[in-house]
């Protein structure tokens, strides 16, 4: 009964839906104020019940009703709490019903906290929603609904997939879908504006916080999901230039790019259409990529049985979306009246160099991505683009992005000045010369790469710092001033030196693991030893181990340091499923410090040993804690005071904090 | 420079990033891109020695031989033709007889392919799509149950 009610209040979530997306529309379009002010309840009661339908599927998960064909396919009742309820969204119709509640909870904090937007921008923003609402609840009501039921009711489940049994699970898909959804207030505001033909500013500053929240869940997710591919898979890679991960890779890429560009339409009001045009490009790639991973059309190392009937609905989807939203951009972007002048040296110059490139890195790995679909279309043969063709084409674009990336915050508005700049930038330059100096001669004298790729993340790291160190003033003025300055420095600036200084540590942790790691793969037995990096690793033997839903063999490895003496233990073990009869390997990792041990076992051999890899990644943890880092910087601008007070009454304070905000 | 002069230099040069960018992806896409190919293709296709290509199809049965530490060799089959394949490296969790694979590395001077990957799947229900499509494509498909 109460499943019942669950597929009901989705059926009323998606007529809500249809009346959010017209009703306000109209009433904006005719200047009633009575149907512009219907947007908001629907919005709301619309949340409500896609909230209400979740619960109800996340219950009978929980109560293990195998009467439901969802939680039959996906759970099984000896499954431990946790993936009970995270198996929720471990799998295909209730991860749709987690995107869609994401929705609404996002049309839903709109609504609360626009207060102070025009009427007609907000009716317009909200009935965009309930157009991508509407769409989505179609979607699952017609193609995958997860209340369907199953009569009679099996006793027992099939189990969640066991690579899904994770805590992975449970953090990496909401915090992706917050951030691939978050990105579609952008776009609903970049579509008001459109509809609206009007556009200023003020704008920019309504739309920067959702798109840095957005931003900074995406971030998120793609670090937790690398994390969670490193550790799980076994194949101790952090990044496979897979088709899923370039999916939540590109709307990353443009979003970063709209960050960066919304800045500048924001104080200097220039870049108007341009912002505009990546609002709407940034959540196009995140449909694209909900469209990828669903549909199943890219072969993936992280597929899941996939349906291609309900690709080509998203892909209808898409081209409604994408489409619509273009054609819209083509009849009235030129409505819009470009602003402010800049110099191409400036700030502005600066960030719009950091949009070059980004949008062309989006462009490689969106043709790297697609290509083999459209050779196969075209010719019938098929392919694949791996790694090398994206190492080889992203590479040489992000390595000079990130190179002049500390000269941006210093720079000037309007007109700056870049022989002033490289000279406050000498001390950073100092500094990463000497990191690269240090890591030739100390670290490796062979590659020449690792000691650059040193120097760079050192720069970018120093570079951050630099710009603090500046504003604050040290050095002109007495250190207590400079501390007291330090702390009275908008958020924002906080904010963008941790996250370029997130950008430097990430860059840290790829270069490391890449050029320094080591690697043996070797067959071991009970007793043996092998050498790795400056650890020596004994393989004790296995032992069986009883799981609460699978049964494990379990290699126990020791490991010493180059004196003999034992640091200590780690198991890596291959487990079997037997609900599922699904066999996985649990990696073996440990920690020191910032770098990791990781054992990943094999198949027993011919002489009574086993396959065995090891990996020694030096500072491998840096990768995803840049991350975190790049994170916080995002938390911490989202703070910031400009972006909570509202937006027209702070036009005055916001120009005062703005120009304290200037070096000298 | 005048201002026009200095709209035109940004302009190009601009332009000129771009146009450094398309060369550099239509000249990787050239060189880095791997066909796929069922073993009975194989015949038709013009292989240049150490092309890479990604070699698909089952498992066939039977085949699986553990040699001297680490080394493994299979067939991979279309139930028409086979190849046998080596491979150095920890072999997939999912990996079984009958089952679809794809292979990823080049052709060693004895015909044996030598693989440097072995593509996993995540899913026991899930089958490569290349694979799938080429078994449709020679009628020895069968749907799972």
């Amino acid at each position: 009964m109460i499943v019942e009610l669950g597929h009901f209040a989705l059926v009323l979530a998606f007529a809500l839906a249809l009346v959010q997306s017209t009703v306000p529309l109209i009433g904006a379009r005719s200047g009633n104020q009575r149907m512009m002010a219907v947007a908001g309840p629907v919005t709301i009661a619309g949340f409500v019940l896609t909230a209400f339908a979740f619960a109800v599927l996340t219950v009978s998960y929980i109560q293990s009703d195998f009467s439901v064909v969802n939680v039959w396919e996906n759970s099984h009742s000896l499954k431990p709490m946790i993936y009970k309820v995270t198996g929720t969204w471990g799998n295909h119709e209730g991860s749709m019903l987690l995107w869609v509640l994401i929705l609404a909870a996002f049309g839903a904090l709109v609504t609360v906290f626009s207060g102070n937007l025009p009427a007609t921008l907000r009716a317009n923003v909200l009935a965009v929603q309930g157009m991508i609402g509407a769409a989505f609840f179609l979607f699952i009501l017609a193609t995958s609904n997860p209340f369907a039921r199953l009569d009679p009711a099996p006793f027992e489940g099939r189990d969640l997939n066991p690579l899904l049994q994770d805590i992975g699970l449970a953090i990496h898909p909401p915090l992706l879908y917050l951030g691939y959804v978050g990105f579609s207030i952008s776009f609903s505001f970049a579509v008001a504006a459109l509809i609206d033909g009007k556009i200023d500013a003020a704008w920019a500053r309504w739309v920067r916080p959702w798109t840095l929240a957005a931003w900074v869940f995406l971030t998120g997710g793609i670090a937790m999901g690398s994390y969670w591919a490193y550790y799980e898979l076994g194949w101790g890679g952090f990044w496979f230039w897979d088709p899923v991960e370039n999916a939540s890779f590109l709307p990353w890429l443009s979003g970063t790019a709209l960050l960066h560009s919304a800045i500048v339409m924001e104080k200097r009001s220039a870049l108007k259409i341009w912002t505009l045009l990546l609002a709407i490009l940034t959540f196009s790639l995140s449909l694209l990529g909900t469209f990828l991973v669903r549909s199943g059309v890219l072969t993936s190392v992280h597929a899941f049985a996939t349906d291609p009937t309900r690709g080509v609905f998203i892909l209808a989807i898409l081209m409604v979306f994408i489409g619509g939203s273009l054609a819209l951009f083509a009849i009235r972007a030129h409505l819009l009246t470009a602003g402010g002048l800049f110099q191409p040296i400036s700030r502005e110059g600066a960030l719009v160099l950091n949009n070059l490139f980004l949008t062309t890195a989006t462009a490689t790995v969106l043709i790297g991505t697609l290509y083999p679909l459209l050779v196969e279309a075209v010719t019938g043969d098929k392919i694949s683009v791996g790694p090398p063709f994206f190492n080889m084409t992203f590479g040489p674009l992000v390595v000079p992005l990130l190179a002049v990336v500390p000269f941006g915050p210093l720079l000037a508005w309007k007109r700056g000045d870049i022989a002033a700049v490289s000279q406050r930038l000498f001390f950073a330059f100092g500094i990463a010369l000497l990191a690269t100096l240090g890591a030739f001669v100390f670290i490796d004298r062979v590659s020449v790469f690792a000691a650059l790729g040193i120097g760079l993340s050192v720069w970018l790291v120093a570079g951050a710092f630099t710009d603090l160190a500046l504003k604050a003033g040290f050095g002109k003025v007495s250190p207590s001033v400079a501390l007291s300055r330090l702390f009275g420095l908008p958020r924002s600036v906080f904010g963008t030196a941790l996250a370029h200084a997130g950008l430097g540590l990430t860059t840290l942790g790829i270069v490391s693991v890449v050029t320094l790691e080591t690697e043996k793969f070797t067959s071991m037995k009970p007793g043996e030893t092998v050498q790795v990096a400056d650890y020596t690793i004994r393989f004790d033997g296995i032992s069986p181990f009883q799981g609460p839903n699978y049964t494990e063999d379990r290699g126990h490895f020791t490991f010493l340091n180059s004196a003999g003496r034992e640091l200590g233990e780690l198991f890596s073990s291959k487990r079997l499923y037997p609900a599922r009869q699904m066999p996985t390997t649990e990696a073996g990792i440990r920690t020191r410090g910032l770098s990791q041990l990781y054992i990943s076992l094999g198949d027993p051999t011919v002489d009574g040993g086993i396959v065995v890899r090891i990996w020694w990644k030096p500072l491998v943890l840096l990768i995803w804690l840049g991350g975190v880092l790049m994170m916080i910087g995002g938390t911490v601008s989202l703070l910031d005071r400009r972006l909570r007070i509202g937006a027209p009454a702070a036009r005055r304070s916001a120009a005062v904090g703005e120009a304290k905000a200037l070096p000298s | 420079m005048t201002r026009k002069k200095k709209r035109l230099a940004v302009i190009g040069g601009g332009l000129a990033f771009l146009g450094l960018a398309a060369a550099l992806t239509f000249y990787a896409l050239g060189q880095r891109t791997s066909y796929f190919y069922m073993p009975g293709d194989l015949v038709a296709a013009e292989l240049t020695p150490g092309q890479r290509i990604r070699l698909g199809g089952l498992v066939e049965k039977g085949t699986i031989e553990r040699g001297q530490g680490t080394n493994v060799s299979f067939q991979v089959t279309d139930h028409e033709n086979s190849v046998k394949v080596a491979y150095n490296g920890i072999l997939p969790d999912l990996f079984r007889e009958d089952q679809g694979v794809v292979t990823e590395g080049t052709f060693g001077t004895d015909g044996v392919f030598v693989a440097d990957s072995v593509l996993a799947k995540h899913d026991e229900n899930y089958m490569p799509r290349e694979v799938a499509d080429g078994l449709k494509a020679k009628g020895v498909w069968q749907e799972e149950d």
